[in-house]
């Protein structure tokens, strides 16, 4: 189970961030996850949305845009929490690319990580194994 | 099935050649030197006589003429012969001022037809070729050079033109076309369609292609050659001097054969306007030999090239030139390195797969040039992490030091953030200038 990334290649420059996110607003999408990765030069904005395919359509038009399967899983919110859930993709051989955690809190002791991994397939059965709830696509638009 | 078309001229010895060359560019001069005042003017101011042209070997002592000569001279100041001798004009596509208008005689046009039936014999063609001509038709001269070429062999041609792709394939089919002439992007893009229609080149009855009046790489030659199940041949020619059919390759595909009894050709310092030897790179110069309507002498084409002599290996012994590596007026020194955008459109269209907005913006900091290419980054060469992108970078970065033998900075940017000016992408922007 996976969900659909949205990664929007940016140049560094004022106002673009402001841009790219207010063409979201004015389609009424909903951005449940964001995270921006930058170097000097250029940034790359990463966003899990409520409605891909009209955010998609609007970016496409004014950006460099691609769509990545990324996994949503829900942690718990405590000390350890985070260390486990990397001991068990470590110990499935699952590298983590990157990470960053949604802005949906399924509920008062649980936090929902955006993981994205070398190989989706292998992580989902470790994860769920380990008995960790992933998030569909849906449930990233309902919570 | 014959190999040439003019057998004794395409492999005539070096000094027969010079010597017909010697004997046509005498009777040229005075031709122009008595009916072009304009040329006339520009030789007494050189002092310059008809009768200091002895040979090929006194050329040098000519003036030269520029597309800005064409252009004072429009529309007819360069004609040689009163207008009621001349059958056809032909026009360049001037997408800056005025175009420049070709005049032909009858006999222009049975040269200009005897050049390009050299050119479709090199690419293997005779009587019992269908030749699909996909180039455009009118002022443009691809479509009438070609097709012109195509009857003098006495294939059966087809007057295509260029759009409906779809048409045109079908037409390939059902009239088993076996050479195609046409742009080189054009040869792709019917190439891509083919792909589209879940046709494949075995389809087909193509043999062969004669793509020209573009500048194409030698990586498109071999993406046509397999899209199409073809071999794909080179032509050259401009307006200028009649059109398609001055220089075209032939089995080799390793240049182009100029048709010296009709185009006597030069390499000159476009700098200086100093001849260069053998062998050297410059700015090709064309001085036409036959015609008669419209006979321009020492030419420049802008175009940089290298020529070499020697026999080739398919027996032809006129001179070749190299594919035109850039034009002149492209042309930038940086860091002491003559720099072409095409070679820099070379590297791009082999990274990318396309041709993307580019621009090469070069400065000056202290004494040293600094040179920066900006390139506007497509979905498809995107990915979702830092490092593909610093990979891309680095792999162009590279590429281009590999070609050029300097160092160039690469930038990815964001589509449609290079200004274009009327459509066109500015490609260079010297600063240097502008102190
Ligand atoms: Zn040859």
């Amino acid at each position: 189970m996976t969900v659909k990334q949205l990664s929007v290649f940016a140049q560094n420059k004022p106002g673009r961030l402001s841009a790219l996110t207010g063409l979201l607003a004015q389609k009424g999408v909903n951005i449940r996850a964001i995270s921006v990765a930058d170097t000097k030069d250029f940034g790359i904005l990463r966003l899990i949305v409520s409605d891909t395919d009209s955010a998609l359509s609007v970016l496409k038009d004014n950006a460099v845009v691609t769509v990545t399967n990324v996994l949503a899983v829900i942690a718990e919110d405590k000390p350890g929490g985070m260390a486990k859930m990397m001991q068990t993709l470590y110990e499935s051989n699952i590298s983590v690319e990157y990470m960053y955690s949604a802005f949906l809190n399924p509920s008062e002791s649980n936090a929902c990580l955006i993981l994205r991994v070398d190989n989706n397939e292998d992580a989902v059965e470790a994860l769920t194994a380990a008995g960790y709830k992933l998030l569909s696509q849906e449930d990233m638009a309902k919570i | 099935m014959a190999k040439y078309w003019n057998e004794d001229i395409e492999t005539m010895d070096y000094e027969s050649m010079k010597a017909l060359q010697s004997e046509r560019l005498v009777r040229q001069v005075r031709h122009v030197y008595d009916h072009v005042p304009y040329y006339r003017k520009l030789m007494d101011e050189k002092g310059v006589s008809p009768d200091d042209i002895k040979g090929v070997d006194d050329l040098y002592k000519l003036p030269f003429l520029s597309k800005a000569d064409l252009r004072d001279n429009y529309p007819d100041g360069l004609l040689a012969v009163p207008k009621s001798e001349c059958v056809r004009i032909h026009a360049t596509s001037g997408t800056t001022g005025k175009r420049a208008i070709a005049f032909y005689t009858a006999k222009d046009i049975d040269i200009w037809d005897n050049c390009v039936a050299r050119a479709i014999t090199a690419a293997g063609g005779t009587k019992e070729d269908v030749v699909h001509i996909a180039y455009g038709y009118g002022l443009f001269t691809g479509g009438l050079g070609l097709h012109g070429g195509s009857h003098k062999v006495g294939c059966l041609t087809l007057p295509v033109s260029s759009g409906n792709t779809e048409r045109q394939i079908q037409f390939m089919q059902d009239l088993k076309s076996t050479i195609l002439c046409c742009t080189p992007s054009y040869a792709a893009y019917i190439g891509e369609t083919i792909a589209d229609m879940g046709l494949s080149p075995d389809d087909l009855t193509l043999k062969a292609g004669i793509f020209g009046a573009e500048p194409w790489t030698e990586e498109m030659r071999q993406s046509i050659e397999r899209s199409l199940g073809i071999k794909a041949y080179d032509i050259y020619g401009l307006t200028e001097t009649s059109g398609p059919g001055v220089a075209f390759e032939c089995e080799c595909q390793n240049g182009m054969h100029i048709n010296e009894d009709n185009f006597i050709a030069e390499i000159i310092d476009p700098d200086t306007g100093e001849v260069l030897p053998e062998g050297s790179k410059g700015e090709l110069v064309f001085t036409s030999i036959t015609k008669e309507a419209f006979p321009l002498l020492r030419y420049r084409t802008r175009d940089i090239c290298i020529l070499t002599r020697g026999k080739c290996a398919c027996g032809r012994t006129l001179v070749k030139m190299t594919k035109p590596m850039g034009r002149s007026d492209d042309m930038l020194i940086i860091k002491g390195v003559n720099v072409f955008p095409s070679q820099i459109e070379t590297v791009l269209l082999r990274d990318f797969g396309a041709t993307p907005n580019y621009q090469i913006i070069v400065d000056r900091v202290g004494t040293t040039d600094t040179f920066e290419i900006k390139v506007e980054l497509s979905d498809d060469m995107f990915g979702d992490t830092i490092k593909t992108i610093e990979a891309l970078e680095k792999k162009l970065s590279a590429d281009i030091q590999q070609i050029l033998g300097i160092r160039a900075k690469i930038s990815l940017v964001e589509p449609k953030s290079i200004p274009r000016s009327e459509g066109k992408a500015v490609r260079v922007i010297d600063k240097r200038k502008l102190v």
